[in-house]
């Protein structure tokens, strides 16, 4: 489970003020809300989700919906592609059976051995080939079996497939691609099972990186990637396949790309995260609501790269601290994506003094099984 | 005169206590079978006519036994959640670790991918630490940090997660041995499905290049993960995948064909000949890991035809039995040390405490003095010693 939380202070008009130094009293009054969480470190063993899943309300512009779990919305998704693109096709390691998180059950029976098939055990084969199959007109949906497996696949990914409409002067474009990946901290994933490498994706244009919050957001982001005319890679939250169950809509349709979510107004701190943290996150806004008064604004920034600038910057600005606090095992993560939005912030802000940036909330060490989850953020329950 | 000698001993044992006397038993016996061997770009073969010892094969059984038992239990443990993660358990290739190490030194090297329990107990790890390991205690051989897929031990190199990445380190463990100039070879493990990843060709043509005194052997137990490998490879004679690399594939199920393929091997590369590639046909029991029931790509009846045809502690056991090496009681006797000894081990695996929390951050780097590290906010430092 990771995500990065953007916590944004508004100065001028804010009640908190920002100490300088360590230990800064906003910071270490947040810490203090979760009950657990203490500066004291201490073995916990967790045996659930350390956070409660909070549905999207139905919506009722989409017609008919249904009840779907996570990796129900993604085979309806995919359901609706297959009938409706007929230069469709899923391929990956183990996907023909239904796949090991039952993302594509059904689908070969359906559609055909020839649609929906397996692949071996090659990754940088799998995407390669996924390109291709986009470059000459499929619409090539691949599955990487864990996110943490992408790597071989990498230079496919940054090298190929993300340049191919530049470098070919618009005459070729793999556009038709979308590569699928299970993603995040599940709690006994460890090492290799847990991996959220979206960073290092996210500075590579001509690829978009996009991460659901829930089984309504992911058909109709998955159903958007598929649409859109660039190679995208959509990842799955895999902690979120059983636990995140909705209303989803029967049909196709789309939720745009690149468009970040308010989920919920706030006018003192504006929170961003995307997938698994954004029910941590609003978790917590209750919390500090309640505890200290504060009023949290809740962004899902849902697409990664290119991610919704306007959206998270529009507030006013006179004395913004960037908070970044990155919950999964990759440090370099916090640093690139810090990066980003400091440039960003400092570019929005040119008439503000400064701010001040602040890396935080991520274990910069791999993933130990044995700990309960990688799941940190300073301002969540700790686990 | 075996069968004569068969009846008086069963005589004289009749009449004779309950402990074994020895000298009823052949200390050595001749196996003279033709082991069917395949073989890709040799002309010379593996011998045919073997000789095993009393020694050897009391020994063979006791070290397939324990890791038989351990396996079962760690089977047992998982399903009480006292073991978690993932766990890929090993019984049914057994004969493929015990007969790889009966003839290599403990100064060569191997390295396997993450079905490696039965290869950390054959290079030298305790059955104690290699359950401590599994529990993620302080006891285990990797300190509790590693757990299934990570155990490591001296010239055992693990222990690896990702399917595939641990070939190419295999040639570079391979050309410091050639380095070095110390006839030291390395043992470099992956599976049918790791067979049809890229680096492993990456690393048959570095090795056949330089020449480096590699053993790679696929341990094809015919189901990679869920996929078998007719539906996973175009060309399922995986001994001949190394193309230009010269290959036998022998039955991976008779602990005796894999030791001789070995010797055939080690043999091979020690002259200098460069890289040979080997193919153990060999099955699991287990589902690929412990949240795999193992029987929704195979049937049960296929499972237990392995079991009661190719087992090979039970092919070993007949071995022993029929050619008058060894009796039932000294193979119960044998059985009863073991499980003794894997209880002790869950024992110890179930209480020994975990590894402190303040070594948490230990090892990322290797630094003097110690490092600081952030925790999960810019307040919270954490150590990392090393």
């Amino acid at each position: 489970m990771a995500a990065a939380v953007r916590f944004f202070i508004r100065g001028a008009n804010s009640r908190l003020s920002v100490g300088t130094g360590t230990g800064g009293s906003l910071g270490a009054a947040l810490l203090k809300l979760s009950p657990s969480c203490s500066s004291r470190s201490k073995t916990q063993r967790r045996h659930a989700a350390h956070f409660t899943y909070q549905p999207d309300p139905v919506p009722t512009q989409y017609g008919e919906t249904q009840k779907m779990n996570l990796f129900q919305s993604i085979t309806s998704a995919l359901d609706n592609t297959l009938s409706s693109d007929p230069t469709a096709v899923i391929f990956g390691e183990d996907v023909a059976f239904g796949g090991v998180f039952r993302c594509t059950v059904g689908l070969r029976d359906k559609y055909g051995k020839d649609r929906v098939f397996n692949t071996p055990l090659c990754e940088q084969g799998i995407v390669g080939f996924g390109i291709g199959a986009a470059v000459a007109g499929a619409t090539a949906i691949a599955e990487i079996q864990f996110a943490d497996y992408i790597f071989p696949a990498f230079d496919q990914i940054v090298n190929e497939a993300a340049k191919y409409r530049y470098r070919s002067g618009n005459l070729f474009d793999c556009g038709n691609l979308t590569i699928r990946a299970p993603w995040g901290c599940v709690g006994h994933g460890s090492l290799y099972h847990s991996q959220s490498p979206e960073a290092f994706f996210a500075h590579c244009p001509g690829i978009k990186v996009v991460i659901p919050r829930g089984p309504m957001q992911a058909k109709g982001l998955l159903l958007s990637c598929i649409a859109d005319r660039n190679p995208c890679i959509f990842f799955e939250p895999k902690i979120l396949y059983r636990a995140a169950v909705e209303q989803v809509p029967v049909e196709s349709y789309t939720i745009p790309l690149s468009e970040a979510e308010i989920l919920q107004e706030g006018s003192d701190v504006t929170l961003v995260a995307w997938g698994t943290q954004i029910h941590v996150l609003r978790e917590v806004s209750d919390m500090a609501q309640e505890k200290l008064g504060v009023s949290c604004e809740v962004i899902d920034l849902k697409t990664i790269l290119p991610w919704d600038v306007e959206t998270v910057c529009k507030f006013q600005v006179s004395n913004v601290t960037l908070w970044i606090s990155k919950t999964c095992t990759q440090q370099r993560v916090t640093c690139c994506i810090l990066g980003r939005f400091a440039g960003r912030q400092m570019k929005t802000c040119r008439t503000h003094p400064i701010p001040p940036l602040l890396p935080g909330g991520c274990w910069t060490h791999p993933n130990l099984f044995l700990l309960p989850g990688g799941c940190r953020t300073h301002l969540s329950p700790a686990i | 005169p075996g069968k004569m000698l068969t009846n008086i001993s069963s005589l004289l044992r009749a009449c004779a206590q309950k402990s074994v006397s020895l000298n009823m038993f052949y200390p050595t016996n001749c196996f003279s079978f033709v082991f069917k061997c395949d073989l890709h770009k040799l002309d010379e073969a593996p011998a045919t006519e073997v000789v095993m010892t009393r020694e050897e094969g009391l020994k063979y059984y006791h070290i397939m036994q324990t890791i038989r038992r351990m396996e079962l239990k760690a089977d047992q443990l998982y399903k009480q959640k006292i073991i978690r993660g993932f766990c890929h358990l090993y019984d049914g290739q057994e004969a493929c670790a015990v007969g790889i190490e009966a003839s290599i030194n403990m100064s060569d090297h191997l390295i396997t991918a993450y079905r490696a329990h039965g290869y950390t107990y054959t290079r030298g790890g305790t059955v104690k630490k290699i359950m401590a390991e599994l529990t993620g205690r302080r006891g285990g051989i990797a300190k509790g940090k590693g757990g299934s897929m990570h155990m490591y031990c001296k010239n055992f190199y693990g222990g690896n997660g990702i399917v595939g990445a641990q070939v190419p380190l295999g040639a570079g463990v391979a050309l410091a041995c050639k380095y070095q100039g110390n006839n030291e070879l390395c043992v470099c493990l992956y599976g049918d499905g790791a067979a049809n990843q890229g680096q492993i060709f990456e690393t048959y043509n570095m090795a056949s290049l330089w020449k480096l005194p590699v053993i790679f052997i696929c341990e094809n137990n015919r189901y990679g993960m869920g996929t078998s490998v007719e539906r996973a490879a175009a060309s399922t004679d995986y001994y001949k995948r190394g193309e230009f690399i010269p290959g036998l594939r022998v039955d991976g199920m008779d602990v005796l064909c894999v030791r001789e393929a070995t010797r055939f091997a080690a043999e091979h590369c020690r002259s200098g000949k460069g890289p040979i590639l080997m193919e153990l046909q060999t099955y699991r029991y287990h589902g690929h890991s412990m949240s795999d029931p193992g029987i929704s790509y195979r049937t049960r009846e296929e499972i237990q035809e392995v079991r009661s045809k190719s087992d090979p502690i039970s092919l070993l056991k007949d071995r022993l039995l029929s050619n008058n090496m060894a009796s039932v009681e000294e193979l119960k006797v044998i059985d009863v040390e073991v499980r003794k000894e894997i209880e002790d081990a869950a024992q110890f695996a179930t209480t020994d405490p975990e590894p402190p929390l303040d070594e948490l951050c230990n090892h990322m780097f290797s630094n003097n003095p110690p490092v600081e590290v952030r925790g999960t906010n810019p307040w919270a430092k954490l150590k990392s010693v090393s």
